[in-house]
């Protein structure tokens, strides 16, 4: 693939106004699928969970999971938008090797949801409202794999292999109004606004919201028009852009190949567009053409949804708080700087740490185990960092070091204990022996024994260098192998040198 | 055992019971009746012989064992090739699926075997339904039991002609525009159209989901009633099955046979079905009919349904909207046959469009390119919508004229059975055979036919169509066990005792 | 005669996926035309105060609950598969159209 040109995002933005639509589909985690008994679960063999309706055998008819419907409202609701009162499923007709039933199932003209809006925060403290203009439930496709071939894309590919497990795993697709006035600010917009729809189906609990395991994917609109124009321009829709970092990068890719072509007197091609994460640009996909002709109609296998006003409310009085305001209300509480607590966000640990808070620890104390210790070591295994460790089994952890039962860097070995499951921290130090010597009595000989070897040092302490202490404490260490409080023998040392100094801690 | 064959499900049943018939031997003398004619009539695309006799056997042992069993334990039955069965091959009538042994029973069929009813094989039919004469099967015709040159109606023209033929005393059909009643009209045999929902179609292959409608064949009224006794009720896994309680069928059916059941009925006759297009003979049976009806204290009016004019257009339009949607997953991907093209690249793309040119006949091709032209941009509101709206215009005649009668009647089809090849030239004068039969389907309303006669001219059976409100199945039942009764003891024998031989018809084969 | 083209017919077979013959887009066309100009009487009566019926019975709200019921087994799914590689469908190669 040639790499197209590329016009600076400055000037693109000089000499053209961008303007943005997103579609994001959600798959949510029920325990079934939309339509059908079989389990929706990720990575399971390859067609264990299919039936003769998700496999679309001749004879099979779909029926309709009510949580799906109930998480769909609940979504919708989050993201302020009306219930309609009279909903229906739509066949969505086009053929595909992953679509079992040659149509998807889907809403056309009687969405679910419809007219809602998300305000969000930019980096900058820019407020945007986006408006949203329905969210619509429909049925996945399954997976395929491309074989043979020198990339393993599809193209090139000699065949290609289906597994049907992901058909008919529930969506919901939300699909913005356009949003006009973005500027500069239109990637960050893209990945501010995906991070909303995602922090806020997770917060509700109806998806497991993996970015990286595709149950968030947003298709991104861009189209450029001209300053000081009315008409709107041609739009490219960027498919598939599975990653926060990748929609803003997507977005501004677009903004600024579509500003090199328009510039030089081309013209924007309609067209879908693949997104490729490794080089980071996006390349042509199909035209949009007559062959969209979808042929939506009611669905006759399924019958209308007339969802009660009251069931309606009854849902609403489900909904958790809003995470934005939820995150403002909690820096608040632990009184983290706005780094600290990015860092807490960023690393997807707002639930643990506040699970943690519950449990009885400081907040300062829960954020430097979550995103230090814990994260490094989830990060050395691959694995989710609040997949480690209960957030009361670190609250015990952390009740211990601050009782000086455990110097920090014991805690890290009773860590070690807990996450390979040998039993509670109060358990592992117990069963491996850690706890530190708390005896004043053997420090203190220690102690003796260390100024003994360093005669001048205490002279030193009292001459107001106080650092010089560290060279004892560090032989007491080693003495008590590293069984003993590094922080009770600073003060023992000091105490000695007649120059005992008050809050010092590590 | 030619007297086995004979008999009634229920007459079966009853032998069965006292243990006078095993059900092996009900099931052998059946098995040997299809060896005797079904080479030359060709009902049945599959026989299950070994497995229906081990099923008869098991249900002997247990009913010697003395198990208490359901009605039909041990009634053998034909199973129309559009629903799925786990031991027999599937095709709907069609090369697409040609060999299909799905992995699942319909819920029908899973209810038939769980009442202990024998399945005897599979009945041919119009691929996918699509047709009014059988002649659309991609596994060549099924020849009409009282004249092998005629058509056994359709798309149901195998379960009929088997019931017709003594092959089986019981079959099911489906019925999207008649194929369950056209079929019974032109082979003198019974055949009902339920309400629609009454009955699961949740395995039985799409035609027209909203259209569609799996029903009892029989040579009885009472016998159909036991039937869809068996079949009929809630189905989860059909989203628009009716949870209504229904009342018994069969118990229906003998309130019909008690003495002045027809006094006071109010019976309507459908204006715009019936006169000119209609053959002579079958109006002249049909005015007989109501002449005895008359005769039995029953009150004749007729209704107008003027919309009903506009009913096969809205049909023609409806239907293969549907199914132009519900045979894309025919597709040489997941099951069926797969066909590589002649010329150019194997892509998935062009693999799955030669399977489907290979694969459906002219006909379902037709359709489905309508059903597509139907659906298209630009094209919608003209056809589709405007046919959904004939619909509620269909549905508003009905409520209209059932505010008036009890039941509604017309001739089940306009003639009887026609020659092979007749209409096979002109669809549009196919399609326009089933102006009676479409508007049950369109308003949901459940309708069936009975047998009322033979047309004079050419001494072939004629049908009854008998309608009612939707729900009201019971109605049908009861009505239609009424005029059979009045009917047979008018000419003092059963329709089908008037059926020519077969056996002859057999050892006559190549004559054609 | 209602204006359906040879063009029309092969674009809607394109949609519908049928490789026709020239042969058969002929007739069809043919066929087509008569047919369309005889079912477009429905256009007479489907005025616009009119509501469309999709659903012969009047139903709403019919859902299922959330649990998980037994799947086909693996070579159940699989027992009609023309091509099949492990545990998977296997299909001919697809033109990047998605
Ligand atoms: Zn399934």
């Amino acid at each position: 693939m040639a790499k197209p040109e590329l016009m600076d995002y400055d000037k693109a933005l000089e000499l053209f106004e961008p303007v943005l639509g997103f579609e994001v589909h959600v798959e949510l985690n029920t325990k079934t699928k939309m339509f059908c008994g079989c389990a929706n679960e990720f990575g399971s063999g390859a067609n264990t969970n299919t039936c003769p309706t998700c496999l679309g055998l001749p004879g099979g008819l779909p029926q309709v999971n009510h949580k799906a419907i109930e998480s769909s409202i609940r979504l919708g609701l989050a993201l302020g938008c009306e219930i309609a009162e009279h909903s229906r499923f739509a066949r969505k007709n086009y053929f595909y090797p992953d679509t079992a039933k040659n149509f998807q199932t889907s809403q056309y003209d009687d969405p679910i949801c419809h007219d809602g809006s998300l305000t969000i925060e930019l980096e900058s403290g820019r407020l945007v409202t986006v408006e949203i203009e329905r969210a619509h439930m429909e049925d996945d496709a399954g997976k395929l794999t491309h074989m043979g071939g020198s990339t393993g894309r599809i193209q090139g590919a000699d065949y290609s292999l289906v597994d049907y497990n992901r058909g008919g795993v529930p969506l919901v697709e939300i699909v913005t109004q356009m949003i006009e006035g973005a500027e500069h600010d239109a990637p960050e917009i893209g990945r501010t606004y995906v991070a909303g729809i995602r922090e806020i189906a997770k917060a509700l609990g109806v998806s497991n919201a993996r970015m990286e395991e595709g149950n968030v994917r947003c298709d991104a609109n861009v189209s450029l028009r001209p300053r000081g124009s009315k008409v709107l321009g041609t739009r490219t829709e960027t498919k598939n852009v599975n990653s926060l970092r990748s929609v803003e990068r997507a977005v501004r890719y677009e903004i600024q190949r579509q500003a090199a072509v328009l510039h030089a007197g081309g013209t924007i091609t309609q067209e879908t567009r693949h997104w490729h994460e490794d080089t980071g640009i996006t390349s042509a996909g199909r035209p949009k053409s007559d062959a969209d002709d979808y042929r939506y109609f009611p669905e006759p296998d399924l019958v209308p949804m007339a969802p009660s006003r009251e069931w309606v409310e009854e849902l609403r009085l489900t909904l958790p708080e809003p995470p934005a305001a939820r995150r403002k209300r909690l820096q608040a509480d632990w009184g983290f700087a706005n780094l600290e607590f990015q860092d807490v966000v960023n690393s997807d640990l707002m639930d643990a740490v506040e699970a943690t808070v519950a449990a009885g620890a400081s907040a300062q104390s829960a954020r430097k185990w979550w995103t230090g210790e814990i994260a490094r070591l989830a990060n050395a295994a691959g694995v989710a960092a609040d997949s480690l460790v209960q957030p009361a089994q670190l609250a015990a952890l952390i009740a211990l070091v601050e009782a000086g039962t455990l110097t920090d860097r014991l805690a890290r070995q009773v860590l070690e204990g807990v996450i390979a499951g040998e039993g509670t921290p109060a358990e592992v130090v117990a069963s491996r022996g850690l706890a530190v010597v708390s005896d004043d009595g053997a420090l203190i000989a220690a102690i003796d024994e260390a100024l003994s070897k360093q005669p001048d040092v205490l002279a030193k302490i009292r001459d107001g260098k106080l650092q010089a202490a560290g060279a004892v404490i560090g032989a007491v260490m080693k003495a008590m192998r590293g069984q003993a409080d590094a922080a009770r023998v600073r003060e023992l040392v000091l105490e000695r040198a007649g120059t005992a100094e008050s809050g010092s801690v590590e | 055992m030619t007297e086995l064959i004979r008999l009634t499900a229920a007459e079966l049943s009853s032998r069965l019971q006292d243990k006078s018939v095993s059900a092996v031997e009900a099931t052998q003398a059946h098995l040997d009746q299809i060896t005797a004619v079904d080479t030359d009539l060709h009902a049945f695309l599959y026989v299950a012989a070994d497995a229906a006799l081990a099923t008869a056997a098991r249900i002997d042992a247990r009913r010697a064992a003395g198990e208490e069993l359901g009605p039909l334990a041990g009634v053998p039955i034909a199973i129309k090739d559009v629903l799925t069965t786990l031991d027999m091959p599937t095709t709907a009538g069609s090369k697409i699926l040609e060999g299909w042994v799905p992995p699942y029973d319909a819920t029908v069929v899973r209810r038939l075997r769980a009442a202990d009813l024998i399945p005897l094989g599979k009945t041919n039919m119009d691929e996918f339904a699509m047709g009014s004469s059988t002649e659309h099967s991609a596994y060549g015709v099924t020849r009409n039991p009282w004249d092998r040159d005629r058509i056994p109606g359709g798309s149901g023209g195998g379960s009929a002609a088997a019931v017709a033929s003594f092959q089986a005393p019981l079959a099911l059909g489906s019925d999207t525009g008649g194929s369950i009643r056209q079929p019974a009209a032109v082979t003198g045999s019974v055949g009902v159209k339920p309400t629609y929902g009454a009955v699961s179609r949740y395995g039985a292959i799409a035609l027209a989901s909203s259209l569609d409608q799996v029903g009892p064949v029989s040579r009885t009224v009472f016998d159909a009633a036991l039937l869809h006794d068996v079949i009929g009720g809630h189905d989860p896994l059909d989203s628009t099955s009716l949870t209504d309680a229904w009342p018994s069928m069969a118990a229906a059916a003998t309130a019909g046979l008690k003495d002045g059941a027809l006094k006071g009925v109010r019976v309507g006759v459908i204006k715009e079905l019936s006169g000119s297009g209609f053959q002579a003979g079958v109006t002249q049976r049909f005015t007989e009919t109501l002449a005895l009806l008359t005769a039995a204290g029953a009150e004749i009016t007729e209704v107008s349904a003027p919309n009903f004019e506009y009913a096969v257009a809205a049909y023609y339009l409806i239907l293969p909207a549907e199914a132009s949607s519900n045979l894309a997953r025919f597709d040489s991907v997941r099951f069926g046959i797969r066909v590589d093209p002649a010329e150019g690249s194997l892509t998935s793309e062009h693999v799955m469009a030669a399977t489907r040119e290979a694969g459906f006949g002219p006909e379902v091709k037709r359709r489905i390119i309508l059903g597509t032209y139907a659906l298209s941009t630009g094209y919608y509101d003209a056809y589709y919508g405007s046919a959904q709206k004939v619909r509620t215009l269909i549905q508003r005649d009905f409520a209209a004229a059932f505010d008036q009668v009890d039941i509604l009647v017309s001739p089940s089809a306009p003639t009887t059975a026609f020659k092979f090849g007749e209409k096979l030239e002109d669809p549009m004068a196919m399609y326009l055979n089933d102006i009676t039969t479409i508007p049950a389907n369109l308003a949901g309303v459940p309708g069936m036919s009975i047998p009322i006669g033979l047309a004079p001219e050419d001494g072939l059976p004629v049908g009854l169509q008998i309608m009612a409100p939707a729900r009201a199945d019971a109605r049908l039942y009861t009505y239609g066990a009424a005029i059979e009764q009045l009917l047979e003891a008018t000419w003092g024998h059963t329709m089908l005792d008037q059926a020519p031989a077969l056996a002859l018809a057999t050892t006559a084969k190549g004559a054609i | 005669m209602s204006a359906i083209t040879a063009e029309q017919v092969a674009h809607l077979a394109n949609l519908a996926r049928i490789d026709l013959s020239p042969e058969e887009i002929t007739n069809l066309t043919l066929d087509l035309g008569q047919i369309v100009d005889s079912v477009a009487k429905v256009q007479e009566v489907a005025t616009s105060d009119v509501p469309a019926t999709s659903h012969p019975m009047p139903l709403t709200n019919v859902f299922r609950e959330d649990v998980v019921v037994p799947s086909l087994s693996v070579e159940q799914a699989l027992s009609g598969a023309p091509a099949r590689a492990g545990d998977k469908f296997r299909v001919p190669a697809i033109l990047d159209e998605e």
